[in-house]
C-alpha cells in the first residue's frame, strides 16, 4: 500500500509538473475564452464599420420604411436618374444603392426591386434586406385585402401542448432538453477525459519501456501496484487539470462578460426576433413558467445523477485507462499504438453519437437501453438517460443495477486481462505486436 | 559454508518455448557467483524469477531458508542488463524514489545516497535530470540506486556496460568490497576475464539446462590436461622437438617469444610428473618459460557451449 501511494505519488507529480502539461493547464482557458472575446470584438469591429446605402424609390411605396441601424446607414435619394444616382453612389464610396422603379401594384414594383452594389453583399445583410422588403409587401397586400393588423396579431395565435404526467405533474417544455443537455454534458465530459487521459496513461507506460526503467523498478513492486499507481496518478493529474480548468474559465468569463456585457446587449438587439418569438420569451419569462422550470430542475434528481457520475466515471475510466496501459505494455513505440487505440475509441464514439441521437429522442426505448446495459458504452449512455430520474418515467431500478453489476465485472475481467499482457510486454522489446500476439501473452 | 539462495528444480516456459529446463543452483553466501550462457539461454530468466518478476511453473527458489517470498524483495539489489532512469526526472528525487521503493524510509534513504554520492564524488550531480548526463554517468547513479538499499544478495547483469575502462574498474573495486563486507553477488556477463578475476563459482547455462556448475577453482582443475607450455633456448631445434616427440605430445606453442626461445606445448603423460618434464628440459637448454596450460573461462564456455549445440 505504502509502495502504491509512493507511485501514485510519482506519476501525479511527474505529470503536473510536466512543462506541456503545465502550459496546457495554463493556457487552454486563456486560449478558449481569449478566442470568443476575440470573435465577439471582431464582430463589433465589424459592426462598427457602417453600411451606407442610398435608396432611390420612384414608386413610394417604402417611404421612410428604411430606417438607418447600427450596421446600416440609409439615404434616401428624391427626384434623380438611376445613371445619377449610380454614379453618386459610386463617387461617395457607398455600399450600394437599393433601386425601387415606379408602379401601380406592389408586385409590379417588386419584381423589378434592384440592389446595384460594387462587391457580393454578404448573405446576412442581403437577408435582412430582403426581409425588410417583404414585410413591407406583406403589409401592403394585407391592406389589400383589408385585413386589419390587429386581425393578424389575433391569428397568430401560439400553440402550446400541455404534457401532464400520469401522477398530474406539468411538465414545462423544452425540459427534456436541458435535461439531454445535462445527460450529454456528463457523458462527453466522461468520454473527453477517457480519451485524453488514458492516452496520457500509454504514453507514460510507453516511457517507462523505452527509457528502460520499467525493470528495475519491477524487481521492487508489481507490475499491478505499477499499472494502477499511474493510472490513478494519472487521472488525479486530470482532475487537478480539469478542476483548473473550470474555475478559471468561470473566472475568465465573468471577467470577460463584465467587459463586453454591453456589446451583448447590442447583439441582442439587433438580431431580428420577430414579434411571435418575443410574446414566447415573455410568455415563458412569466413568473410561473419560470418558477415550473425551476421546480423541474430542482426535480432532477441531482444526487443520484452526481453519485452515479462517479460510479459510472471512476468504473469507465479504469476499465479504459487499464486497456490503455495494455497497449502501451505492448508496443515499443507510440507510432505502433494506432491499431489498437482506435477499436478502443470505437465504443466511446459509438456510445455519444447513439447518446445524442437516440437517447435524447426515447430515452427508455431499446437502444438507450441496451447500450446502457453494454459495459463499455454504459457509463456515457446510462450518465445521459439518469437526468429522467430513477423508477417511475425515468431509467428502472432494474436497469441501473444490472448496468452497474455488469460494470463491475466488466472493470474486474478487463482489469485482470490487461495487467495480464501489461506484465508480459513491459519486457517484451523488438516484437511486432499483433492481437495473435496479445492472445498469448495472456496465457503466458 | 551455508547456502544464501537455493535454485531447487525450476522450470519455466513461455507458449511452446522452454526458457528454463529443470535448473539447479546453489549459490554460498557471501561468494561471488557467475551465471554464464551465451544470449538466449534463459539467464534472464532465472533473474527475473529470483527477482519475483516471473514465476517458475515448477521448482522453487529458497532465499536464506525460507521460500522467496515478496519481503525478500528489499534483501535483493538487481541491476539488469536493460536498464534506464526517468529522463525528465531530477537524480536525488529520482533516487530517493527508488529507494523507497525497495521499503527504505526517506530519511534512511537520503542519508545512505549523501554517503555513496560523495564516495563516488557525484554529489553536485543532485538536481540534474537525468538526460543532462552522460550515459556513463547515468550507469554510476544506476549502480548506486542498487546498492543502495544494502541487499544481502546483488545481483549484477552486464554491470561494467556502458562504463569506460577507470570507471569500469571504480565500480568493480565497489563490487569487491561489498563482497568483502558479506553481500552475495551473482554476476551474469559476457565478458570471461572478468569473471575470471572475481567470481568464486559459476554456473553455465545454456539452452535452458544448466550444463556446468561448480567452483571456479575445481571446474578449471578438472579442465586442465596436464599440458605445459615451454620456452627453451637450444643450438638445434628441430632435433630438440624430435627428442621431445618421442616422450611426451608436443604441438607448437601459443605464446610469442621475445628472444629466439622454441614455442612449445608439452603434454605430460600419466606416469611423468611436471618435475621430470622440467628436469628433462634443462638437461636439453635453457628454459625461459615454463607454464602449465590451465583453461581459461572463456575456453571452458566455448568448448562446452559448442559441443553442447552440435550435441
Amino acid at each position: 500500500m505504502d509502495k502504491l501511494l509512493l507511485i501514485i505519488k510519482r506519476e501525479y507529480l511527474a505529470k503536473v509538473r510536466n512543462k506541456s502539461f503545465i502550459v496546457l493547464t495554463v493556457l487552454s482557458p486563456v486560449l478558449i475564452v481569449g478566442m470568443i472575446a476575440l470573435v465577439v470584438y471582431l464582430a463589433k469591429v465589424n459592426s462598427d464599420d457602417k453600411r451606407v446605402i442610398a435608396v432611390l424609390d420612384e414608386s413610394s411605396f417604402f417611404d421612410y420604411h428604411f430606417q438607418s441601424s447600427v450596421q446600416e446607414n440609409y439615404v434616401e435619394f428624391k427626384d434623380i436618374k438611376l445613371q445619377t444616382a449610380l454614379d453618386s453612389v459610386n463617387q461617395l464610396g457607398f455600399y450600394g444603392l437599393l433601386y425601387i422603379p415606379t408602379g401601380t401594384h406592389i408586385d409590379d414594383v417588386a419584381d423589378q426591386i434592384t440592389f446595384y452594389t460594387k462587391v457580393s453583399p454578404g448573405l446576412d445583410f442581403l437577408s435582412s434586406l430582403e426581409q425588410r422588403i417583404q414585410h413591407r409587401i406583406r403589409d401592403e397586400k394585407l391592406k389589400e385585402l383589408e385585413i386589419s393588423p390587429q386581425g393578424i396579431k389575433k391569428l397568430n395565435q401560439r400553440f402550446e401542448m400541455n404534457i401532464v404526467n400520469f401522477s398530474g405533474q406539468k411538465n414545462v417544455k423544452g425540459i427534456s432538453e436541458i435535461k439531454a443537455i445535462i445527460g450529454g454534458g456528463f457523458g462527453y465530459l466522461i468520454m473527453m477525459f477517457i480519451i485524453i487521459y488514458g492516452a496520457f496513461v500509454m504514453r507514460s507506460v510507453i516511457e517507462e519501456k523505452t527509457s528502460r526503467i520499467i525493470e528495475v523498478i519491477i524487481s521492487s513492486v508489481k507490475p499491478f501496484q505499477l499499472m494502477l499507481g499511474k493510472i490513478v496518478g494519472t487521472s488525479l493529474a486530470g482532475i487537478t487539470q480539469f478542476v483548473i480548468w473550470i474555475i478559471s474559465a468561470g473566472l475568465l468569463s465573468y471577467v470577460m462578460l463584465s467587459f463586453m456585457g454591453i456589446e451583448f446587449d447590442v447583439i441582442n438587439h439587433q438580431a431580428n426576433i420577430s414579434n411571435g418569438a418575443i410574446e414566447t420569451l415573455e410568455a415563458s419569462a412569466s413568473k410561473d413558467t419560470l418558477q415550473l422550470y425551476i421546480n423541474e430542475l430542482v426535480q432532477i434528481p441531482w444526487v443520484t445523477l452526481v453519485v452515479s457520475f462517479i460510479l459510472y466515471f471512476s468504473l469507465g475510466y479504469l476499465i479504459y485507462s487499464s486497456i490503455y496501459a495494455a497497449i502501451g505494455a505492448a508496443v515499443d513505440n507510440e507510432t505502433d499504438t494506432q491499431q489498437f487505440v482506435f477499436p478502443v475509441i470505437t465504443p466511446l464514439m459509438l456510445a455519444i453519437y447513439v447518446g445524442f441521437i437516440s437517447v435524447f429522442d426515447n430515452p427508455n426505448g431499446p437502444i438507450a437501453v441496451g447500450f446502457s446495459l453494454f459495459p463499455l458504452t454504459s457509463p456515457i449512455v446510462m450518465m445521459m438517460r439518469l437526468p429522467n430520474g430513477i423508477g417511475d418515467g425515468g431509467v428502472p431500478w432494474w436497469q441501473l443495477i444490472t448496468s452497474i453489476v455488469i460494470l463491475m465485472i466488466t472493470f474486474l475481467l478487463i482489469v485482470w486481462l490487461a495487467a495480464k499482457i501489461y506484465r508480459v510486454g513491459i519486457l517484451m522489446y523488438g516484437k511486432k505486436p499483433s492481437y495473435k500476439e496479445l492472445y498469448k501473452w495472456l496465457r503466458y | 559454508m551455508p547456502n544464501l539462495l537455493v535454485v531447487e528444480n525450476v522450470s519455466k516456459s513461455y507458449g511452446n518455448f522452454t526458457a528454463l529446463n529443470n535448473v539447479s543452483l546453489e549459490i554460498p553466501k557471501g561468494s561471488i557467483f557467475g551465471l554464464l550462457g551465451p544470449n538466449g539461454a534463459g539467464k534472464t530468466t532465472l533473474i527475473r524469477i529470483i527477482n519475483q518478476i516471473t514465476y517458475p511453473d515448477s521448482g522453487r527458489v529458497i532465499f536464506d531458508n525460507a521460500p522467496l517470498n515478496q519481503k525478500h524483495i528489499q534483501s535483493i539489489g538487481y541491476l539488469p542488463e536493460e536498464r534506464g532512469l526517468y529522463k525528465s526526472m531530477k537524480v536525488g528525487e529520482q533516487a530517493l524514489y527508488l529507494a523507497q521503493l525497495k521499503g527504505m524510509s526517506k530519511a534512511q534513504a537520503k542519508e545512505k545516497l549523501h554517503y555513496w554520492f560523495d564516495r563516488l564524488d557525484i554529489g553536485h550531480w543532485w538536481d540534474k535530470k537525468i538526460q543532462e548526463l552522460s550515459k556513463g554517468m547515468a550507469q554510476k547513479i544506476q549502480f548506486v540506486v542498487t546498492v543502495l538499499h544494502e541487499p544481502e544478495l546483488l545481483i549484477f547483469d552486464e554491470p561494467f556496460s556502458g562504463f569506460d575502462p577507470i570507471n569500469a574498474n571504480l565500480i568493480k573495486d565497489e563490487i569487491l568490497r561489498l563482497n568483502q563486507q558479506g553481500t552475495t553477488i551473482i554476476f551474469s556477463t559476457h565478458r570471461m576475464e572478468s569473471v575470471e578475476e572475481l567470481c568464486d563459482q559459476i554456473a553455465l547455462i545454456n539452452r535452458s539446462n544448466k550444463i556446468l556448475d561448480g567452483k571456479l577453482v575445481d571446474i578449471k582443475r578438472s579442465f586442465k590436461s596436464g599440458t605445459y607450455e615451454i620456452g627453451i633456448h637450444c643450438e638445434n631445434q628441430s632435433e630438440l622437438e624430435q627428442q621431445l616427440a618421442q616422450k611426451f605430445s608436443v604441438s607448437p606453442g601459443e605464446f610469442k617469444s621475445f628472444d629466439g626461445a622454441s614455442s612449445l606445448r608439452v603434454k605430460l603423460n600419466d606416469k611423468d610428473s611436471p618435475n621430470d618434464l622440467l628436469h628433462y628440459l634443462t638437461s636439453l637448454g635453457m628454459v625461459s618459460h615454463f607454464v602449465e596450460v590451465v583453461p581459461t573461462v572463456n575456453e571452458i564456455f566455448i568448448e562446452f557451449v559448442k559441443d553442447n549445440v552440435n550435441g
